[in-house]
Protein backbone atom coordinates (compact mmCIF):
# COMPACT_ATOMS: atom_id res chain seq x y z
CA UNK A 1 0.00 0.00 0.00
CA UNK A 2 1.14 3.46 -0.45
CA UNK A 3 2.38 6.01 1.84
CA UNK A 4 0.24 7.90 3.49
CA UNK A 5 1.87 11.39 4.54
CA UNK A 6 0.25 14.00 6.35
CA UNK A 7 1.05 17.65 6.77
CA UNK A 8 -0.06 18.91 10.00
CA UNK A 9 -0.70 22.84 11.15
CA UNK A 10 -1.39 23.50 14.99
CA UNK A 11 -2.17 27.55 16.36
CA UNK A 12 -4.23 26.82 19.14
CA UNK A 13 -2.18 28.56 21.20
CA UNK A 14 0.92 29.91 21.96
CA UNK A 15 3.10 27.58 19.64
CA UNK A 16 2.77 27.74 16.04
CA UNK A 17 3.43 24.04 15.23
CA UNK A 18 4.08 21.68 11.99
CA UNK A 19 4.86 18.34 11.46
CA UNK A 20 4.70 15.48 8.45
CA UNK A 21 3.67 12.24 9.60
CA UNK A 22 3.92 8.50 7.93
CA UNK A 23 1.05 6.37 8.00
CA UNK A 24 -0.17 7.48 10.98
CA UNK A 25 2.40 6.90 13.66
CA UNK A 26 5.84 8.05 12.17
CA UNK A 27 6.79 11.29 12.21
CA UNK A 28 9.02 12.79 9.85
CA UNK A 29 8.80 16.29 10.84
CA UNK A 30 7.73 17.94 13.95
CA UNK A 31 8.85 21.77 14.03
CA UNK A 32 7.70 24.01 17.01
CA UNK A 33 7.55 27.76 17.51
CA UNK A 34 6.73 28.70 20.82
CA UNK A 35 5.75 31.93 22.20
CA UNK A 36 6.25 31.82 25.85
CA UNK A 37 8.74 34.14 26.37
CA UNK A 38 6.70 36.71 24.12
CA UNK A 39 3.80 36.00 26.77
CA UNK A 40 5.73 35.87 29.70
CA UNK A 41 6.01 39.45 30.48
CA UNK A 42 2.07 39.59 30.50
CA UNK A 43 2.38 36.16 32.84
CA UNK A 44 -0.20 34.17 30.34
CA UNK A 45 -1.28 34.36 26.97
CA UNK A 46 -2.34 37.34 25.10
CA UNK A 47 -4.58 36.23 22.40
CA UNK A 48 -3.81 39.07 20.03
CA UNK A 49 -0.13 38.69 20.41
CA UNK A 50 -0.37 35.34 19.92
CA UNK A 51 -2.24 35.35 16.76
CA UNK A 52 0.29 37.74 15.67
CA UNK A 53 3.38 35.53 16.12
CA UNK A 54 1.61 33.01 14.38
CA UNK A 55 1.00 34.88 11.36
CA UNK A 56 4.91 35.62 11.50
CA UNK A 57 6.09 32.43 12.06
CA UNK A 58 3.29 30.12 10.05
CA UNK A 59 5.20 29.98 6.76
CA UNK A 60 8.73 29.68 8.17
CA UNK A 61 7.43 26.48 10.15
CA UNK A 62 5.72 24.98 7.24
CA UNK A 63 8.83 25.17 4.99
CA UNK A 64 10.95 24.05 7.84
CA UNK A 65 8.60 20.89 8.56
CA UNK A 66 8.59 19.99 4.67
CA UNK A 67 12.26 20.10 4.58
CA UNK A 68 13.32 18.24 7.19
CA UNK A 69 10.79 15.51 6.37
CA UNK A 70 12.85 15.69 2.97
CA UNK A 71 9.62 15.81 1.08
CA UNK A 72 7.52 18.63 -0.63
CA UNK A 73 3.88 19.45 -1.06
CA UNK A 74 3.61 16.87 -4.14
CA UNK A 75 4.21 13.88 -1.97
CA UNK A 76 1.74 14.94 0.79
CA UNK A 77 -1.88 13.60 0.56
CA UNK A 78 -3.71 15.56 3.27
CA UNK A 79 -3.77 18.50 4.96
CA UNK A 80 -4.76 18.23 8.41
CA UNK A 81 -5.31 21.59 11.01
CA UNK A 82 -6.49 22.07 14.26
CA UNK A 83 -9.89 24.02 14.26
CA UNK A 84 -10.86 23.82 18.22
CA UNK A 85 -10.98 24.33 20.57
CA UNK A 86 -8.84 26.97 21.45
CA UNK A 87 -8.00 30.61 20.86
CA UNK A 88 -10.27 31.49 17.97
CA UNK A 89 -7.83 34.21 16.63
CA UNK A 90 -5.20 31.64 16.90
CA UNK A 91 -7.11 28.79 15.56
CA UNK A 92 -7.92 31.04 12.35
CA UNK A 93 -4.43 31.39 11.61
CA UNK A 94 -3.76 28.13 10.77
CA UNK A 95 -7.46 27.41 9.76
CA UNK A 96 -6.83 29.43 6.61
CA UNK A 97 -3.40 28.75 5.99
CA UNK A 98 -4.12 24.89 5.62
CA UNK A 99 -7.16 25.42 3.98
CA UNK A 100 -5.33 27.73 1.31
CA UNK A 101 -2.36 25.04 1.46
CA UNK A 102 -4.63 22.36 0.43
CA UNK A 103 -6.92 24.29 -2.18
CA UNK A 104 -3.79 25.40 -3.46
CA UNK A 105 -1.91 21.89 -3.75
CA UNK A 106 -5.82 20.09 -4.74
CA UNK A 107 -5.47 18.22 -1.43
CA UNK A 108 -8.30 17.26 0.98
CA UNK A 109 -8.41 19.34 4.49
CA UNK A 110 -9.05 17.58 7.26
CA UNK A 111 -10.00 19.35 10.36
CA UNK A 112 -8.38 18.14 13.78
CA UNK A 113 -10.03 18.42 17.61
CA UNK A 114 -6.94 19.61 19.78
CA UNK A 115 -7.40 16.83 22.63
CA UNK A 116 -8.19 14.62 19.62
CA UNK A 117 -4.65 15.47 18.65
CA UNK A 118 -3.19 15.52 22.55
CA UNK A 119 -4.40 12.17 23.01
CA UNK A 120 -3.51 10.49 19.49
CA UNK A 121 0.36 12.31 20.88
CA UNK A 122 0.13 8.24 22.85
CA UNK A 123 0.39 6.60 19.17
CA UNK A 124 4.02 8.24 18.36
CA UNK A 125 6.05 6.37 20.40
CA UNK A 126 3.93 3.46 21.70
CA UNK A 127 3.27 1.16 18.32
CA UNK A 128 0.77 -1.10 20.62
CA UNK A 129 -1.35 0.99 22.22
CA UNK A 130 -4.90 0.54 20.14
CA UNK A 131 -8.42 1.79 21.59
CA UNK A 132 -9.87 1.08 23.59
CA UNK A 133 -7.81 2.69 26.59
CA UNK A 134 -8.16 5.41 29.15
CA UNK A 135 -6.58 8.84 28.86
CA UNK A 136 -6.28 12.04 31.29
CA UNK A 137 -6.34 14.83 29.04
CA UNK A 138 -4.47 17.76 31.46
CA UNK A 139 -3.70 21.07 30.08
CA UNK A 140 -3.76 24.81 30.59
CA UNK A 141 -6.66 24.79 29.15
CA UNK A 142 -8.30 21.15 29.45
CA UNK A 143 -9.18 18.76 31.91
CA UNK A 144 -10.73 15.56 30.66
CA UNK A 145 -11.13 12.19 31.79
CA UNK A 146 -12.26 10.29 28.69
CA UNK A 147 -12.09 6.54 27.24
CA UNK A 148 -11.05 6.33 23.49
CA UNK A 149 -13.45 3.94 22.50
CA UNK A 150 -11.99 4.03 19.12
CA UNK A 151 -9.68 6.23 16.54
CA UNK A 152 -12.00 9.68 16.93
CA UNK A 153 -14.64 8.09 19.67
CA UNK A 154 -14.60 8.89 22.81
CA UNK A 155 -16.72 8.82 25.75
CA UNK A 156 -16.05 11.21 28.10
CA UNK A 157 -16.53 10.47 31.91
CA UNK A 158 -15.06 13.45 33.95
CA UNK A 159 -14.39 17.36 33.38
CA UNK A 160 -13.66 20.01 35.34
CA UNK A 161 -16.11 22.34 36.89
CA UNK A 162 -13.65 25.36 36.63
CA UNK A 163 -10.12 26.00 36.31
CA UNK A 164 -7.98 23.29 33.85
CA UNK A 165 -5.20 21.43 35.90
CA UNK A 166 -2.79 23.77 33.86
CA UNK A 167 -4.51 27.01 34.70
CA UNK A 168 -4.11 26.11 38.93
CA UNK A 169 -0.52 25.93 38.12
CA UNK A 170 -0.30 28.79 36.58
CA UNK A 171 -2.36 30.68 39.11
CA UNK A 172 -0.11 29.90 41.97
CA UNK A 173 2.88 29.79 40.58
CA UNK A 174 1.82 33.35 39.46
CA UNK A 175 1.00 33.76 43.26
CA UNK A 176 4.23 32.74 44.50
CA UNK A 177 6.09 34.64 42.49
CA UNK A 178 7.15 31.86 40.25
CA UNK A 179 6.18 33.51 36.65
CA UNK A 180 4.63 31.98 33.64
CA UNK A 181 4.47 28.68 33.09
CA UNK A 182 3.85 27.57 36.12
CA UNK A 183 3.44 23.73 35.78
CA UNK A 184 7.24 23.14 34.91
CA UNK A 185 8.17 26.26 37.75
CA UNK A 186 5.97 24.15 40.51
CA UNK A 187 7.06 20.65 39.52
CA UNK A 188 10.89 21.91 40.10
CA UNK A 189 10.57 23.74 42.96
CA UNK A 190 8.73 20.78 44.55
CA UNK A 191 11.48 18.66 44.09
CA UNK A 192 12.65 20.83 46.98
CA UNK A 193 9.53 20.47 49.05
CA UNK A 194 7.79 18.56 51.77
CA UNK A 195 4.65 17.51 49.64
CA UNK A 196 2.82 16.39 53.29
CA UNK A 197 3.53 19.97 54.61
CA UNK A 198 0.50 21.53 54.52
CA UNK A 199 -2.92 19.44 53.91
CA UNK A 200 -5.22 21.35 50.86
CA UNK A 201 -7.95 20.07 49.83
CA UNK A 202 -9.34 17.67 47.61
CA UNK A 203 -12.69 18.25 46.46
CA UNK A 204 -15.17 16.16 45.20
CA UNK A 205 -17.59 17.65 42.93
CA UNK A 206 -21.03 16.16 42.89
CA UNK A 207 -22.57 13.34 42.25
CA UNK A 208 -20.20 12.39 39.30
CA UNK A 209 -16.96 11.01 40.80
CA UNK A 210 -14.46 11.62 37.47
CA UNK A 211 -15.21 15.28 37.59
CA UNK A 212 -12.74 17.36 38.88
CA UNK A 213 -11.99 21.09 41.07
CA UNK A 214 -9.10 22.83 40.84
CA UNK A 215 -10.58 26.43 41.94
CA UNK A 216 -10.72 25.13 45.51
CA UNK A 217 -7.82 24.47 46.42
CA UNK A 218 -5.86 27.25 44.26
CA UNK A 219 -8.39 29.45 46.59
CA UNK A 220 -6.41 27.55 49.77
CA UNK A 221 -3.08 28.12 48.52
CA UNK A 222 -3.69 31.79 48.20
CA UNK A 223 -5.73 31.95 51.91
CA UNK A 224 -2.71 30.03 53.02
CA UNK A 225 -0.17 33.04 51.61
CA UNK A 226 -2.65 35.38 52.76
CA UNK A 227 -3.34 34.44 56.07
CA UNK A 228 1.05 33.88 56.29
CA UNK A 229 1.00 37.62 55.28
CA UNK A 230 -1.24 38.82 57.89
CA UNK A 231 0.42 37.09 60.45
CA UNK A 232 4.04 38.34 59.26
CA UNK A 233 5.19 34.73 58.50
CA UNK A 234 7.51 33.47 56.29
CA UNK A 235 6.46 30.68 53.67
CA UNK A 236 8.41 28.01 52.71
CA UNK A 237 7.73 27.91 48.84
CA UNK A 238 8.85 24.44 48.16
CA UNK A 239 6.93 23.07 50.57
CA UNK A 240 3.96 25.00 49.47
CA UNK A 241 4.47 23.91 45.88
CA UNK A 242 4.98 20.50 46.71
CA UNK A 243 2.12 20.12 48.49
CA UNK A 244 0.06 21.79 45.99
CA UNK A 245 1.09 19.77 43.68
CA UNK A 246 0.66 16.80 45.40
CA UNK A 247 -3.16 17.96 46.11
CA UNK A 248 -3.67 18.16 42.39
CA UNK A 249 -1.81 14.88 41.45
CA UNK A 250 -3.17 12.96 44.29
CA UNK A 251 -6.99 13.97 42.41
CA UNK A 252 -5.78 13.40 38.89
CA UNK A 253 -4.82 9.66 40.01
CA UNK A 254 -7.38 8.54 42.03
CA UNK A 255 -9.88 9.71 39.79
CA UNK A 256 -8.19 8.05 36.77
CA UNK A 257 -7.82 4.63 39.06
CA UNK A 258 -11.44 4.94 40.11
CA UNK A 259 -12.60 5.23 36.05
CA UNK A 260 -10.18 2.32 35.27
CA UNK A 261 -11.13 0.19 37.67
CA UNK A 262 -15.46 0.84 37.18
CA UNK A 263 -15.14 0.39 33.43
CA UNK A 264 -12.68 -2.45 33.66
CA UNK A 265 -10.10 -0.71 31.37
CA UNK A 266 -6.26 -2.43 31.58
CA UNK A 267 -4.40 0.84 29.41
CA UNK A 268 -4.04 4.20 31.27
CA UNK A 269 -2.71 7.02 29.18
CA UNK A 270 -1.85 10.46 30.07
CA UNK A 271 -1.69 13.29 27.57
CA UNK A 272 -1.46 16.78 27.45
CA UNK A 273 1.19 19.81 28.53
CA UNK A 274 0.57 18.84 32.66
CA UNK A 275 1.46 15.07 31.26
CA UNK A 276 5.05 16.36 31.26
CA UNK A 277 4.68 16.66 35.12
CA UNK A 278 7.33 14.48 36.60
CA UNK A 279 5.35 14.12 39.65
CA UNK A 280 1.99 13.35 37.60
CA UNK A 281 4.24 10.65 35.56
CA UNK A 282 5.56 9.18 38.44
CA UNK A 283 1.98 8.79 40.36
CA UNK A 284 0.07 7.22 37.56
CA UNK A 285 2.78 5.06 37.00
CA UNK A 286 2.81 3.84 40.46
CA UNK A 287 -0.43 3.76 40.66
CA UNK A 288 -1.01 1.55 37.35
CA UNK A 289 1.59 -0.85 38.29
CA UNK A 290 -0.44 -1.03 41.98
CA UNK A 291 -3.23 -2.16 39.85
CA UNK A 292 -1.28 -4.00 37.09
CA UNK A 293 -2.70 -1.94 34.49
CA UNK A 294 -0.44 -0.48 31.25
CA UNK A 295 0.89 2.76 31.73
CA UNK A 296 1.28 4.76 28.64
CA UNK A 297 2.24 8.73 28.06
CA UNK A 298 3.94 10.68 25.41
CA UNK A 299 7.73 12.13 25.42
CA UNK A 300 7.48 15.84 26.70
CA UNK A 301 7.86 17.22 23.47
CA UNK A 302 4.92 15.73 22.09
CA UNK A 303 3.04 16.75 25.71
CA UNK A 304 2.72 20.27 24.64
CA UNK A 305 1.06 21.63 21.59
CA UNK A 306 3.03 20.24 18.75
CA UNK A 307 2.30 19.18 14.96
CA UNK A 308 3.06 15.62 15.40
CA UNK A 309 0.11 14.79 17.72
CA UNK A 310 -2.42 16.77 14.95
CA UNK A 311 -0.81 14.69 12.11
CA UNK A 312 -1.42 11.03 13.96
CA UNK A 313 -5.01 12.46 14.44
CA UNK A 314 -5.40 13.26 11.03
CA UNK A 315 -4.11 10.43 9.72
CA UNK A 316 -6.53 8.24 11.88
CA UNK A 317 -9.81 10.41 10.75
CA UNK A 318 -8.33 10.88 6.93
CA UNK A 319 -9.15 6.78 6.70
CA UNK A 320 -11.98 7.09 8.23
CA UNK A 321 -13.28 9.49 5.75
CA UNK A 322 -13.08 12.99 7.64
CA UNK A 323 -12.91 15.77 4.92
CA UNK A 324 -13.57 19.32 6.01
CA UNK A 325 -14.77 22.02 3.09
CA UNK A 326 -13.30 25.13 1.95
CA UNK A 327 -15.08 27.01 4.44
CA UNK A 328 -13.87 25.14 7.65
CA UNK A 329 -13.83 27.51 10.29
CA UNK A 330 -12.62 27.84 13.86
CA UNK A 331 -14.62 26.48 16.98
CA UNK A 332 -13.01 28.11 19.82
CA UNK A 333 -15.12 25.45 21.80
CA UNK A 334 -15.25 22.33 19.84
CA UNK A 335 -16.72 19.51 21.70
CA UNK A 336 -14.51 16.03 21.72
CA UNK A 337 -16.07 13.99 18.89
CA UNK A 338 -17.60 16.80 17.21
CA UNK A 339 -16.78 16.77 12.99
CA UNK B 1 0.66 39.14 -15.91
CA UNK B 2 -2.30 37.09 -13.92
CA UNK B 3 -2.87 38.44 -10.38
CA UNK B 4 -5.20 36.86 -7.79
CA UNK B 5 -6.44 39.61 -5.13
CA UNK B 6 -7.72 39.45 -1.96
CA UNK B 7 -9.38 42.14 0.57
CA UNK B 8 -11.18 40.73 3.96
CA UNK B 9 -9.98 43.96 6.40
CA UNK B 10 -13.17 45.44 7.21
CA UNK B 11 -17.07 43.79 7.01
CA UNK B 12 -16.55 42.91 2.96
CA UNK B 13 -14.76 40.17 1.79
CA UNK B 14 -13.48 40.54 -2.05
CA UNK B 15 -11.83 38.18 -4.27
CA UNK B 16 -10.29 39.50 -8.08
CA UNK B 17 -8.48 38.05 -10.72
CA UNK B 18 -6.73 40.50 -12.94
CA UNK B 19 -5.08 39.41 -15.80
CA UNK B 20 -2.78 42.41 -17.72
CA UNK B 21 -5.61 45.34 -18.07
CA UNK B 22 -8.83 43.66 -18.10
CA UNK B 23 -10.64 42.07 -14.69
CA UNK B 24 -11.31 38.51 -15.35
CA UNK B 25 -13.83 38.42 -12.33
CA UNK B 26 -14.38 39.87 -9.11
CA UNK B 27 -16.61 38.37 -6.39
CA UNK B 28 -17.76 40.86 -3.16
CA UNK B 29 -19.92 40.30 -0.42
CA UNK B 30 -20.99 42.74 2.09
CA UNK B 31 -22.26 40.35 4.94
CA UNK B 32 -21.91 39.65 8.47
CA UNK B 33 -20.34 36.00 8.11
CA UNK B 34 -17.23 35.54 8.78
CA UNK B 35 -13.89 35.50 6.55
CA UNK B 36 -13.06 32.50 7.28
CA UNK B 37 -16.18 30.80 5.98
CA UNK B 38 -16.53 32.91 3.20
CA UNK B 39 -13.03 33.95 1.43
CA UNK B 40 -11.73 30.60 0.39
CA UNK B 41 -15.39 29.40 -0.90
CA UNK B 42 -15.59 33.12 -2.76
CA UNK B 43 -12.18 32.40 -4.60
CA UNK B 44 -13.14 28.26 -5.69
CA UNK B 45 -16.39 29.88 -6.53
CA UNK B 46 -14.49 32.43 -8.70
CA UNK B 47 -11.89 30.17 -10.03
CA UNK B 48 -14.50 27.78 -10.77
CA UNK B 49 -16.17 29.81 -13.27
CA UNK B 50 -12.77 31.15 -14.72
CA UNK B 51 -11.36 27.57 -14.90
CA UNK B 52 -8.63 28.97 -14.00
CA UNK B 53 -5.12 26.78 -13.13
CA UNK B 54 -3.68 28.75 -10.12
CA UNK B 55 -0.29 27.79 -11.12
CA UNK B 56 -0.54 30.35 -14.32
CA UNK B 57 -0.71 33.35 -11.25
CA UNK B 58 2.47 35.14 -11.48
CA UNK B 59 1.17 36.80 -7.47
CA UNK B 60 -1.25 36.89 -4.92
CA UNK B 61 -2.26 40.00 -3.83
CA UNK B 62 -3.65 41.05 -0.59
CA UNK B 63 -4.81 44.52 1.28
CA UNK B 64 -2.47 44.38 4.21
CA UNK B 65 -3.99 46.26 6.50
CA UNK B 66 -5.36 48.13 8.85
CA UNK B 67 -8.56 46.58 9.21
CA UNK B 68 -10.38 44.35 11.39
CA UNK B 69 -7.27 42.19 13.00
CA UNK B 70 -8.75 39.01 12.45
CA UNK B 71 -10.38 40.02 9.08
CA UNK B 72 -6.68 41.01 8.39
CA UNK B 73 -4.69 37.79 9.37
CA UNK B 74 -7.91 35.28 7.52
CA UNK B 75 -6.75 37.05 4.18
CA UNK B 76 -2.87 37.43 5.24
CA UNK B 77 -2.85 33.55 6.11
CA UNK B 78 -4.88 33.02 2.48
CA UNK B 79 -2.31 34.55 0.98
CA UNK B 80 0.34 33.36 3.02
CA UNK B 81 -0.59 29.95 2.67
CA UNK B 82 -1.51 29.75 -1.40
CA UNK B 83 1.92 31.39 -2.10
CA UNK B 84 3.56 28.48 -0.27
CA UNK B 85 2.01 26.25 -2.06
CA UNK B 86 2.16 27.74 -5.55
CA UNK B 87 5.44 29.24 -4.70
CA UNK B 88 4.73 32.91 -6.32
CA UNK B 89 5.74 35.98 -4.54
CA UNK B 90 2.58 38.32 -2.75
CA UNK B 91 2.26 41.88 -3.32
CA UNK B 92 1.07 43.43 0.15
CA UNK B 93 -1.59 46.50 -0.45
CA UNK B 94 -2.12 49.30 1.64
CA UNK B 95 -6.31 49.04 2.35
CA UNK B 96 -6.54 52.63 1.99
CA UNK B 97 -4.67 52.95 -0.72
CA UNK B 98 -6.90 50.34 -2.47
CA UNK B 99 -9.69 52.36 -1.44
CA UNK B 100 -8.63 55.36 -2.44
CA UNK B 101 -7.56 53.41 -5.94
CA UNK B 102 -11.71 52.72 -6.21
CA UNK B 103 -11.97 56.37 -6.97
CA UNK B 104 -9.47 56.82 -9.64
CA UNK B 105 -8.44 60.16 -11.25
CA UNK B 106 -11.13 61.62 -9.09
CA UNK B 107 -10.63 65.74 -9.06
CA UNK B 108 -9.73 66.86 -5.67
CA UNK B 109 -8.90 64.74 -2.06
CA UNK B 110 -9.45 61.18 -1.80
CA UNK B 111 -10.44 60.43 2.15
CA UNK B 112 -11.03 56.99 2.48
CA UNK B 113 -12.46 56.27 6.44
CA UNK B 114 -12.70 52.95 8.13
CA UNK B 115 -14.06 52.37 11.70
CA UNK B 116 -11.22 51.30 14.01
CA UNK B 117 -13.77 51.40 17.39
CA UNK B 118 -12.09 53.49 19.90
CA UNK B 119 -13.46 56.63 18.51
CA UNK B 120 -10.58 56.45 15.47
CA UNK B 121 -10.64 55.94 12.04
CA UNK B 122 -8.18 54.28 10.26
CA UNK B 123 -7.75 56.97 7.36
CA UNK B 124 -5.20 58.93 4.90
CA UNK B 125 -5.15 61.43 2.69
CA UNK B 126 -5.27 60.62 -1.70
CA UNK B 127 -4.88 62.51 -5.01
CA UNK B 128 -4.81 61.67 -8.21
CA UNK B 129 -1.70 63.69 -10.08
CA UNK B 130 -1.25 62.47 -13.74
CA UNK B 131 -3.61 59.61 -13.26
CA UNK B 132 -1.11 58.46 -10.71
CA UNK B 133 -2.46 57.99 -6.69
CA UNK B 134 -0.74 60.05 -4.88
CA UNK B 135 -0.14 59.77 -0.94
CA UNK B 136 -0.58 62.96 0.57
CA UNK B 137 -1.04 61.73 4.08
CA UNK B 138 0.24 58.16 5.12
CA UNK B 139 -2.48 55.96 6.57
CA UNK B 140 -2.80 55.85 10.11
CA UNK B 141 -5.32 55.56 13.30
CA UNK B 142 -6.62 59.06 14.27
CA UNK B 143 -10.05 60.63 15.57
CA UNK B 144 -12.05 61.55 13.10
CA UNK B 145 -12.44 65.51 14.36
CA UNK B 146 -8.68 65.50 13.78
CA UNK B 147 -8.79 64.11 10.33
CA UNK B 148 -11.75 66.50 9.28
CA UNK B 149 -9.58 69.31 10.63
CA UNK B 150 -6.72 68.21 8.33
CA UNK B 151 -8.64 68.72 5.66
CA UNK B 152 -10.49 71.87 6.11
CA UNK B 153 -6.06 73.31 6.43
CA UNK B 154 -6.18 72.14 2.84
CA UNK B 155 -9.07 74.18 1.46
CA UNK B 156 -9.48 71.35 -1.31
CA UNK B 157 -13.20 69.27 -2.01
CA UNK B 158 -12.24 65.87 -0.25
CA UNK B 159 -14.66 62.39 -1.26
CA UNK B 160 -15.21 60.12 1.34
CA UNK B 161 -15.72 56.42 1.36
CA UNK B 162 -15.45 53.46 3.65
CA UNK B 163 -17.13 51.82 6.11
CA UNK B 164 -16.18 54.53 8.52
CA UNK B 165 -18.88 57.04 6.61
CA UNK B 166 -22.06 56.21 7.80
CA UNK B 167 -20.30 55.90 11.03
CA UNK B 168 -18.92 59.74 11.35
CA UNK B 169 -21.50 61.42 8.92
CA UNK B 170 -23.17 63.51 10.57
CA UNK B 171 -19.81 64.87 12.09
CA UNK B 172 -18.41 65.17 8.89
CA UNK B 173 -21.54 67.63 7.93
CA UNK B 174 -21.14 69.31 10.66
CA UNK B 175 -17.21 69.96 10.78
CA UNK B 176 -16.21 70.21 7.36
CA UNK B 177 -15.85 73.22 6.05
CA UNK B 178 -14.44 72.21 2.35
CA UNK B 179 -16.58 71.42 -0.23
CA UNK B 180 -17.22 67.23 0.21
CA UNK B 181 -18.99 64.84 -1.21
CA UNK B 182 -19.95 60.56 -0.88
CA UNK B 183 -18.85 57.99 -2.83
CA UNK B 184 -21.46 55.61 -4.02
CA UNK B 185 -22.95 52.35 -2.99
CA UNK B 186 -20.24 50.81 -5.83
CA UNK B 187 -17.51 52.27 -5.05
CA UNK B 188 -17.73 53.10 -1.40
CA UNK B 189 -16.18 49.99 0.01
CA UNK B 190 -13.35 47.77 -0.17
CA UNK B 191 -13.25 45.99 -3.46
CA UNK B 192 -10.48 43.13 -4.38
CA UNK B 193 -10.50 44.65 -7.86
CA UNK B 194 -8.81 48.39 -6.55
CA UNK B 195 -6.39 45.99 -4.73
CA UNK B 196 -5.56 43.58 -7.83
CA UNK B 197 -5.27 47.23 -10.06
CA UNK B 198 -3.04 49.02 -8.04
CA UNK B 199 -0.90 45.66 -7.30
CA UNK B 200 -0.32 45.58 -11.12
CA UNK B 201 1.27 49.10 -10.75
CA UNK B 202 3.29 47.69 -7.35
CA UNK B 203 4.03 44.65 -9.57
CA UNK B 204 6.02 46.88 -12.34
CA UNK B 205 7.70 48.70 -9.50
CA UNK B 206 8.77 45.04 -8.10
CA UNK B 207 7.46 45.62 -5.38
CA UNK B 208 6.51 42.47 -4.14
CA UNK B 209 7.68 40.35 -1.30
CA UNK B 210 7.42 36.35 -0.48
CA UNK B 211 5.04 34.56 1.12
CA UNK B 212 7.15 33.92 4.02
CA UNK B 213 7.94 37.62 5.15
CA UNK B 214 4.48 38.83 4.48
CA UNK B 215 2.34 40.28 7.31
CA UNK B 216 -0.32 42.44 7.66
CA UNK B 217 0.24 46.11 8.86
CA UNK B 218 -2.43 46.86 11.73
CA UNK B 219 -0.87 50.26 12.60
CA UNK B 220 -2.29 49.69 16.16
CA UNK B 221 -0.51 47.81 19.35
CA UNK B 222 -2.42 45.15 20.98
CA UNK B 223 -4.61 46.22 23.96
CA UNK B 224 -2.04 44.42 26.51
CA UNK B 225 0.81 45.60 24.66
CA UNK B 226 -0.71 49.35 24.93
CA UNK B 227 -0.91 49.08 28.69
CA UNK B 228 2.07 47.05 29.54
CA UNK B 229 4.07 50.31 27.65
CA UNK B 230 1.72 53.25 29.09
CA UNK B 231 2.60 51.11 32.93
CA UNK B 232 6.06 51.24 32.14
CA UNK B 233 5.83 55.07 30.79
CA UNK B 234 4.43 55.46 34.42
CA UNK B 235 6.68 53.35 35.80
CA UNK B 236 9.53 55.72 34.74
CA UNK B 237 7.58 59.09 35.83
CA UNK B 238 8.38 57.70 39.18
Amino acid sequence: MKDVLILAIESSCDETAAAVTKNGRTILSNIISSQIDLHKLYGGVVPEIASRKHIEKINQVIEEALCEAGVTLKDIDAIGVTYGPGLVGALLVGVAEAKAIAYAAGLPLVGVHHIEGHVSANYIEHPDLEPPFLCLIVSGGHTHLVIVKDYGEFEILGRTHDDAAGEAFDKVARAIGLGYPGGPKIDRLSREGNSDAIAFPRAKIGDNPYDFSFSGVKSAVLNYLNQASMKGEEVNRADLAASFQKAVVDVLVEHTMQAARDYHMDKVAIAGGVASNGTLREAMSRACEKAGLKFYRPSPVYCTDNGAMIGVAAYYEYIKGTRHGWDLNAVPNLRLGER
Amino acid sequence: MKLLALDSSGMVASVAVLEDEVLLAEYTVNYKKTHSQTLLPMLDAASGMLELDLKTLDAIAVAAGPGSFTGLRIGCATAKGLGLALDKPLISVPTLEALAYNLYDTEGLICPLMDARRNQVYTGIYAFEQHKLKVVENQKAIAVAEMIEKLNERKTPVTFLGDGVPVYREQLEKGMRVPFSFAPAHLNRQRASAVAALAAEYWKQGKTESAREHRPEYLRMSQAERERMERERKKACL
